[in-house]
């Protein structure tokens, strides 16, 4: 196997431009190891992308904060920038793997491998997140609800790498709740995740983001019924009507964690917990 | 000397933490190849063709199939229906078919990629169901692989008798051993064409018997080691003989050794798992709870070959009545075949599965005759004199009731349960709270709690008359340096055997526990003290022991021609003269102690290890996640040898049980494993660890070590159905099948609602 250490970005960039080298990216490697020994077939090479500062960095602007993609979970955990601004991103991160996992797992590898039960994906799309690709010709943001194109599927180019992750800041005035169904307490993948951010004033909503995972082929958001809750007052029926808006527009399957109806019933259960707890605290 | 009772250190425990102790995938040999199996793809069929693609460099290893065989093709356990290697007929997805050795484990891998299979296939039979109604006859004639029936009394009779007869039907699932270290050993040729073997096993003298037979040579060619072994569960009961036999036939193909260790995946796909149950219960009871009849029907699905099946099927059966008294009891049932891997042990042997039955069958019981459980069960609890379903008399030693008070009262049990009770909130008894520990935290919002329990026992040693068959040996030598060495086939795999064990011996010859050590279970070394299974090494091996040293000491004083002082200086008169003494003793069962095999009357057990679990869950309303709260357990051992390591064994194996009880289960389609890895086949955390509280309770048997009976399985006993009554008493929906996952709770819920709407 061929094994680049790239010194800077634009090396990696270079790789990735010539056919002759455009080998997976590796990272944290948490995903990618334990899928190449599964598949029984290793790579012919590996770019290591793992130790670029330029992408090992969190900062905050005026509107927005940057995660490069290469900083780990733990440091997510760790940020004061990400506790201000996206403190549900770090309990997401809280609930990846386990805190081995968390130190050599990005956030990066978590959106690019694309698994729909990926745990922070939902949080960067109730967020409005977007993220940063950039080839060697220049660079380019797409929102990260646009960036799944189908399971598995993103809109990554080959000689694409994803760079950095923007996450616009919000207001002290929404409120974010981040909900994880696990197969158990810890060290478990999710059978549903929900992330929902939501301006609510006067027990109405002004605004709401709601996004999801294990519930579709990829994270998703909830449009119709982010749309159904916008200006609504937070009586028992609009919950109600949230949640049979909810499960009509999510599309979960069976499989070995869990059951279509199951993660139905819990999305529903989880956006009407957050509804009843938010209505309260605003 | 007062070592028993004692929480020694463990002996081995050094060795471990510093990372010394060498598992046998730490054992390196000069010129060690690497073994794999090539394996069948399909779970029923015939083997056309075994197809080596050229474009492989055959020539750089060794390739083994049956004709390689020494011996006969067969896997001796208690039948010889078991091929190592496939000869015609297909019965589970991942039987070896030929076998590869190579320089290194990756051209190994690399060659095994390189065999294609072509196959007949047929129509796999893959359920209990299917496999009773012989919707293919995959075994002898009926596809039975073994069947008892126990009567007493008259069943009959016993429900016309009774004021209300209660039925159910409860399953349980297959559950894998997640043992840490995963399968593998090292064959290497011996002196005179034997072959010497080292690796994870349980009992070194089944793989001395089952190579015999394979390779077609006396035990004097063969010696098998134990390396360090990682955990085992019963999971290394059996199969190591599998495996054995595979780097053997290999070794002595290549004339070198080979090593074979599974990877997590492989180990999981091919190796034994816990038998899925279902057993029918039909119960008559009096309105003032007393049990009238009891009609049990077991049906265990067996997988392919018959491994261990019918002892665990009789273990089953032998617990199935619970620890309570019926006059008229009929059991019946069989083991049934189906192209799957064969199940095999694990921690509890079957009766976790009929005890799971009973005791949720109990609540259903209490729920229909309007009494408590707790009540329902101390009525019927087995004292001393009571007769049990075989008949068996007990004559001494029965701590069930004093388990059940002391769980029941340590908990609050009949107070929370009243409280929770889904349709009747009830009044507190008033029934004293005596647990060290301030009440629960306040109910979560959005969360019913509940409380349930459940008695059970576990019998010590082999079934009726296996312990008298085998007479295990074991012995004690007295080394030239005045130091005692332990000779025994009973191996360590973490429970704590040798520390237990010197612990004995330093006790009955007042000696230090310094100066008594474990020698190597080596078939070449040890007697065979018989398997390390069925919660029989402390109990039993431990009393050989026992008889040893008084016999070592009645030899020592009759050198001396003294009876007085102590043993230091009579060891030490005796070395100077004769020197080392080695005393080896075989067991002698119980006095007074019957079984019939053909009837299935008589004393089952010796004796019995009794426990009482009581586990107080939290259901979310929102997700139906379960959470174990709590769990009390109050468990008689008979007289805790090492007390820390018994803690040990109880918190682990109630772990283990509710990992059984609420997330694992083994899934296959169409024969194929689904969750081979622990990332889809969920094991409990610490996170999903509850507060464990202990409670001791002793009750010494007169032909136990200083008193001491098993305690390695019975903790596997009673979570499940302590569990199932509690999510019963949180939310009024009888889990009768397990894992009680959310899913199922879900669904369960679902019906009820459906129903009452």
């Amino acid at each position: 196997m061929r094994y680049f250490k790239c010194e800077n970005l634009i090396e990696a960039l270079g790789l990735l431009a010539d056919p002759d080298t455009r080998f997976p990216l590796l990272a944290g490697g948490t995903d990618l190891i334990v899928q190449w020994r599964m598949g029984g077939r290793m790579p012919e090479g590996v770019i290591d992308i793992g130790a670029l500062e330029e992408i090992r960095l969190i900062i905050q602007r005026e509107n927005v904060i940057e995660i490069g993609a290469a900083v780990t979970h733990s440091m997510l955990i760790e940020s004061n920038i990400v506790r201000r601004y996206c403190p549900v991103l770090v309990d997401a991160c809280r609930t990846v793997g386990a805190v081995q996992i968390q130190n050599r797992g990005t956030i990066g590898g978590n959106i690019v491998n694309a698994s729909p039960a990926g745990d922070t994906p939902p949080v960067l799309m109730a967020f409005d997140a977007k993220v940063e690709l950039a080839n060697l010709s220049g660079r380019r943001h797409v929102p990260l609800r646009e960036f799944y194109l189908s399971y598995r599927k993103t809109a990554l180019k080959p000689d694409e790498l994803l760079t950095r992750i923007i996450i616009p800041k919000h207001g002290p005035d929404e409120k974010a709740g981040f909900y994880k169904i696990g197969t158990r307490k810890a060290q478990a993948i999710s059978k549903v995740a929900l992330c929902v951010r939501a301006k609510i004033a006067g027990g109405a909503v002004n605004d709401i983001a709601i996004a999801l995972g294990s519930v579709a082929p990829t994270a998703v958001r909830a449009p119709k019924t982010e749309a159904f809750l916008k200006g609504k007052k937070l009586d028992s029926f609009a919950v109600d009507e949230a949640k049979r808006t909810l499960a009509a527009e999510i599309a979960p399957i069976d499989d070995i964690r869990s059951t279509a109806d199951y993660r139905r019933f819990v999305a529903e259960n989880l956006l009407a917990r957050y509804l009843e707890k938010a209505s309260d605290a605003f | 000397m007062g070592v028993v009772g004692q929480n020694a250190v463990r002996l081995d425990g050094r060795e471990k933490v510093t990372g010394r102790a060498l598992y046998v995938d730490d054992i390196v040999m000069p010129g060690m190849w690497h073994g794999v199996a090539v394996r069948t793809t399909i779970p029923s069929g015939k083997v056309l063709s075994v197809v080596f693609d050229p474009r492989f460099n055959w020539k750089k290893v060794v390739v083994a199939d049956r004709h390689d065989i020494p011996g006969r093709n067969v896997v001796t356990m208690i039948e010889e229906d078991m091929p190592l290697l496939v000869h015609d007929e297909i019965r589970h997805i991942g039987e070896a078919i030929v076998l590869i050795a190579a320089p290194t484990k990756k051209m190994a891998e690399d060659a095994r990629r390189h065999v294609e299979i072509r196959y007949e296939e047929w129509q796999p039979v893959l359920t209990i169901e299917d496999s009773k109604a012989k919707k293919r006859v995959i075994h002898g004639s009926d596809n039975v692989i073994s069947r008892y029936k126990i009567d007493k009394g008259d069943v009959s009779a016993g429900f016309k008798d009774s004021d209300a007869i209660v039925e159910g039907v409860y399953r349980t699932g297959a559950q894998e051993q997640a043992y840490i270290e995963p399968q593998g050993i090292i064959a290497s040729p011996g002196k005179g064409g034997g072959v010497d073997l080292v690796g994870s096993m349980q009992c070194p003298f089944y793989i001395l018997k089952a190579l015999e037979r394979l390779l077609g040579m006396s035990e004097t060619k063969l010696s098998v080691k134990q390396a360090t072994v990682g955990g085992a569960f019963g999971g290394k009961e059996d199969y190591p003989s599998v495996l054995a036999g595979y780097a053997s036939v290999l070794a002595l193909k290549a004339k070198r050794p080979v090593k074979m260790i599974y990877d997590r995946n492989e180990d999981m796909n091919v190796t034994t798992k816990r038998h899925p149950s279902v057993v029918r219960h039909r119960t008559g009871v009096k309105k003032n709870g007393m049990l009238v009849a009891m009609d049990i029907g077991i049906e265990l699905d067996a997988g392919a070959y018959t491994t261990l099946t019918p002892v665990v099927l009789s273990r089953g059966f032998l617990h199935s009545a619970g620890p309570y008294r019926c006059p008229n009891v009929r059991i019946a049932g069989a083991a049934f075949a189906t192209n799957a891997p064969p199940n095999g042990a694990f921690r509890g042997f079957g009766a976790p599965q009929t005890l799971f039955a009973v005791e949720a069958h109990m609540d259903k019981i209490a729920e229909e005759i309007g009494m408590s459980p707790l009540e329902l069960r101390r009525i019927n609890c087995l004292k001393v004199g009571d007769e049990m379903a075989t008949g068996q008399i007990l004559k001494e030693s029965v701590g069930a009731l004093e388990c059940l008070e002391k769980a029941a009262a340590a908990s609050g049990f009949e107070r929370k349960w009243r409280a929770s009770l889904p349709l009747c909130k009830g009044e507190s008894e008033g029934i004293e709270v005596r647990s060290t520990l301030p009440d629960p935290p306040l109910q979560r919002e959005g969360t019913v709690r509940g409380i349930g329990i459940s008695l059970f026992m576990h019998g010590g040693g082999f079934t009726g008359s296996g312990e008298a068959k085998m007479k295990g040996k074991a012995g004690i030598r007295l080394e030239r340096d005045g130091k005692l060495t332990v000779l025994t086939g009973c191996t360590e795999m973490g429970q704590g055997a040798h520390t237990v064990l010197p612990q004995i011996v330093a006790e009955c010859l007042g000696v230090p526990l310094s100066c008594v050590r474990v020698e190597t279970p080596d078939t070449s070394k040890v007697p065979d003290s018989g398997p390390t299974v069925a919660s029989r090494v402390t109990m039993v091996i431990g009393k050989v022991l026992c008889v040893c040293a008084e016999e070592m000491k009645r030899r020592l004083s009759e050198a001396a021609g003294r009876d007085h002082g102590d043993f230091r200086s009579l060891a030490g008169s005796f070395l100077k003269k004769r020197g080392p003494l080695t005393i080896i003793e075989a067991y002698e069962p119980t006095p007074g102690i019957h079984w019939d095999d053909t009837t299935y009357h008589g004393d089952a057990y010796a004796a019995y290890s009794w426990g009482c679990d009581v586990a107080e869950v939290e259901v979310d309303k929102d997700t139906f996640e379960i959470k174990v709260e709590r769990m009390y357990m109050a468990h008689d051992v008979g007289r805790a040898v090492n007390p820390q390591m018994v803690e040990g064994q109880i918190e682990g194996g109630t772990l283990q049980a509710l990992g059984w009880a609420l997330m694992e289960d083994n899934r296959y389609d169409g024969g194929k494993l689904l969750n081979n890895r622990f990332q889809t086949y969920i094991i409990p955390t610490t996170m999903d660890t509850p507060f464990l509280e202990l409670i001791t309770v002793e009750h010494p048997f007169s032909h136990g070590p200083l008193g001491a009976k098993g305690v390695g399985e019975l903790p596997h006993d009673g979570a499940a159905p302590a569990v199932v009554n509690a999510i019963a008493n949180a939310t009024g929906i009888r889990i009768s099948e397990i894992p009680a996952t959310p899913e199922r709770l879900f669904e369960e819920c679902k019906k009820k609602h459906f129903r009452s709407s």
